[in-house]
């Protein structure tokens, strides 16, 4: 742990080191552009524009940003007692010495990040859907990540990464608009010779070139950064609850229900940009997408990661990198070699915090609701972003639109059986071994398979025609809708 | 000019001694820490038995048996006069306070009781704690050994008496566990 925090220091120095040089750079090749004898001059502005944003950032940013956010300090235990509970035992478990501060953010969707400037001054805020929709172990879990950031010392760099490449896009920008609109000829007109006004020229080429490429330059070594602390924060994640599958549960939850749609629901687009590599799940990200923009690695890869711990031996750090060659490959590697052989104690994984009477409730109830829609005659099946969707016995449509996806989905209907097999008259590929439904094309019937059935051939309950029902066979069946 | 030489390079060595010295002190310090952390949330848990039991008692006060043994396994705790012992104790606490919860399944009024709900959650908040508080304690002691250890500081930590510290390993299986607490 402490030699992961000493090798992500060292590499987040060398981070900073380059961005500090592609911002003085990117500064004196603008002031260039503008003047060739100027160049100091452009470089010494970058400079104040950076501290004037990191002094600002330094003093009051945590601050700024969590009342951005609209964020609320929870100051007492009688508040949230579970939250505060799990904040402190993860306090302990980190062995850092003081709690962090909690925040409470009023937002549905379930969401959480760190933030503060050192380990003692850290805070985790919690949006109120993550309270809502997690259980312990997940909240936890959750938890436990963000305090991973904090022990990691991931957010103070992570500030002055985000404050850096902050500052390159402005100077940019700026730069940018400038030459837009003087088309550079005022600042020719001052230079009277002629090779002073071809170094300018080359110069100021040199500034358009830097100006656009330092950007994206800056954000391709901010995300990269990003995201390896990411899959770090999930490591120290595990190694702190002994329980790897709560956070995996956790982000399976939180990214299943709500990673799609975020950006069209959400109204304040502009501060989710910026905290985007802060949360635990970065709420821009259209769902499953990633690449070398991407703050955070794919959602499905870290929970795959976390779900193959258990298989490579326990909740350590060696146990994590070993389930991360499982998914990515053998010769990958993910936590530096100093980090896996202070990690290598053997952590064992732990039973799993005993359910509350709520949430054994909410389970009881949906269990419930499932039998009394099957007994409604409700079809139902899952579109392929994993909602369940239920089409009530009056709607005859074929295909209904996903709630959330917004993708097409065809309402599973038993098919007709053209071969001359007299057996059978129509036929259902199952998709699961579970519950699930379908409608006749004849009578419109529905149709339910308990997981227990196993049978070949059961007959319609409306038509009484015989249907063949095919046993699933795995992920091929897994992405197939019979359609009729 | 040697002397000078000679001087600098016995000043070097003593700061670096003094540098390591120090950083073991460091360490140990930290594992007393952790020690008396786990010490800490056990003395919470003792805290909590009482009230605990005086909540279910007034739900399920034919269950004697199984209170009277937690309220003795807890004194027992208390009273232990060396670690060795109190690790024993709490293991039977633990134990004991699992036969509770088995025995609280079966009111369903005690289990919707909003004080007994709070107590269930600081009950398991602190098993949680002593879980995560043990095992900062061993990592602290692995890093602490491992210093002690490895040269060049085994030579510093053997002349300045620092001793290995034993890892917080529960003896038998049935405590390893942390205690079943279903309700």
């Amino acid at each position: 742990m402490w030699e992961a925090i000493e090798s992500n220091k060292r590499r987040s120095w060398a981070l900073v080191a380059i961005m500090a040089i592609l911002l003085l750079g990117l500064g004196a090749a603008i002031g260039g552009a503008v003047d060739p004898a100027a160049w100091w001059i452009g470089a010494a502005c970058a400079a104040v524009v950076f501290a004037a944003m990191f002094a600002t950032a330094w003093i009051g940013g945590d601050r700024i940003l969590l009342r951005g956010v609209g964020g609320r300090r929870i100051h007492s235990k009688a508040e949230i007692p579970r939250l505060w509970n799990v904040v402190e035992e993860m306090t302990i478990a980190a062995g850092v010495p003081s709690m962090p501060e909690i925040w409470l953010i009023e937002d549905k969707r379930p969401n959480a990040f760190a933030t503060g400037k050192s380990v003692e001054t850290g805070a985790v805020a919690v949006t109120s859907g993550l309270l809502s929709r997690m259980n312990r172990d997940e909240l936890q879990g959750v938890v436990a990540h963000e305090m991973g950031h904090i022990v990691n010392r991931d957010i103070r760099f992570m500030t002055l990464a985000g404050i850096m490449v902050g500052s390159i896009v402005l100077l940019s920008e700026v730069f940018l608009r400038y030459m837009w609109f003087s088309g550079g000829g005022h600042a020719r007109r001052r230079t009277g010779k002629n090779v002073d006004g071809r170094l300018q020229a080359v110069l100021m080429i040199a500034g358009i070139v830097a100006a656009l490429l330092a950007p994206v330059l800056a954000r391709l070594l901010y995300f990269a950064c990003s995201r390896r602390r990411e899959y770090l924060a999930d490591a120290s994640a595990a190694r702190f609850t002994r329980y790897p599958e709560g956070l995996a549960s956790a982000l399976e939850k939180i990214s299943s229900r709500y990673g799609g749609s975020a950006r069209k629901r959400h109204g304040r687009d502009e501060s989710s940009r910026v905290l985007a590599p802060m949360y635990i799940i970065n709420p821009m990200q259209a769902h499953g997408s990633t690449g070398i923009f991407s703050t955070h690695p794919p959602t499905q890869k870290r929970i795959e990661v976390l779900r193959n711990m258990a298989g490579a031996g326990g909740a350590h750090f060696a146990a994590y990198e070993s389930a991360y060659q499982r998914v990515f490959g053998k010769d990958q590697r993910c936590l530096g070699e100093v980090t896996l052989t202070e990690g290598r104690r053997p952590l064992e994984i732990r039973d799993p915090a005993p359910k509350s009477e709520a949430e054994s409730a909410t389970d009881r109830l949906r269990e419930v609701t499932d039998l009394l829609d099957r007994m409604g005659e409700f079809v139902a099946f899952h579109c392929l972003c994993g909602v369940g969707i239920k089409v009530p016995p009056g709607l005859h449509a074929s295909k209904v639109a996903c709630p959330r996806c917004g993708r097409e989905q065809g309402v599973p209907t038993a098919s007709v059986v053209t071969a001359e097999q007299p057996e059978a008259e129509l036929k259902y590929q199952r998709k699961s071994e579970g519950w699930e439904s379908f409608r006749c094309p004849h009578c419109d019937k529905t149709t339910h398979l308990s997981p227990a059935l196993e049978a070949p051939r059961i007959r319609c309950s409306g038509c009484r025609r015989k249907i063949e029902i095919l046993p699933a066979t795995g992920e091929r069946a897994a992405t197939e809708t019979p359609n009729p | 000019m040697e002397t000078i030489i000679v001087i600098a390079v016995i000043a070097v060595l003593v700061l670096w001694i003094i540098g390591i010295y120090n950083g073991l002190v460091k360490l140990r310090n930290h594992v007393k820490n952790a020690w008396a952390q786990i010490d800490v949330q056990l003395k919470r848990r003792h805290d909590l038995i009482p009230n605990l039991v005086e909540t279910v008692k007034g739900y399920a006060s034919h269950e004697k048996d199984t209170l009277q043994g937690v309220i003795e396994a807890r004194s027992k705790a208390v009273a232990a006069p060396d670690v060795a012992q109190q690790v024993e104790a709490e293991g039977e606490l633990s134990a004991a306070l699992g036969r509770l919860m088995v025995v609280v399944e079966q009111y369903p009024d005690l289990k919707a009781n909003q004080n007994f709900l709070s107590l269930q959650e600081e009950l398991t908040s602190t098993e949680n704690r002593i879980g995560f508080s043990r095992q900062n304690y061993n990592d602290n002691v692995m890093r602490f050994n491992t210093r002690i250890q490895s040269f060049p500081s085994n030579v510093v930590a053997n002349s300045f008496g620092f001793h290995e510290e034993p890892f917080f390993e529960l003896k038998d299986e049935a405590a390893r566990q942390a205690p079943e607490v279903k309700f």
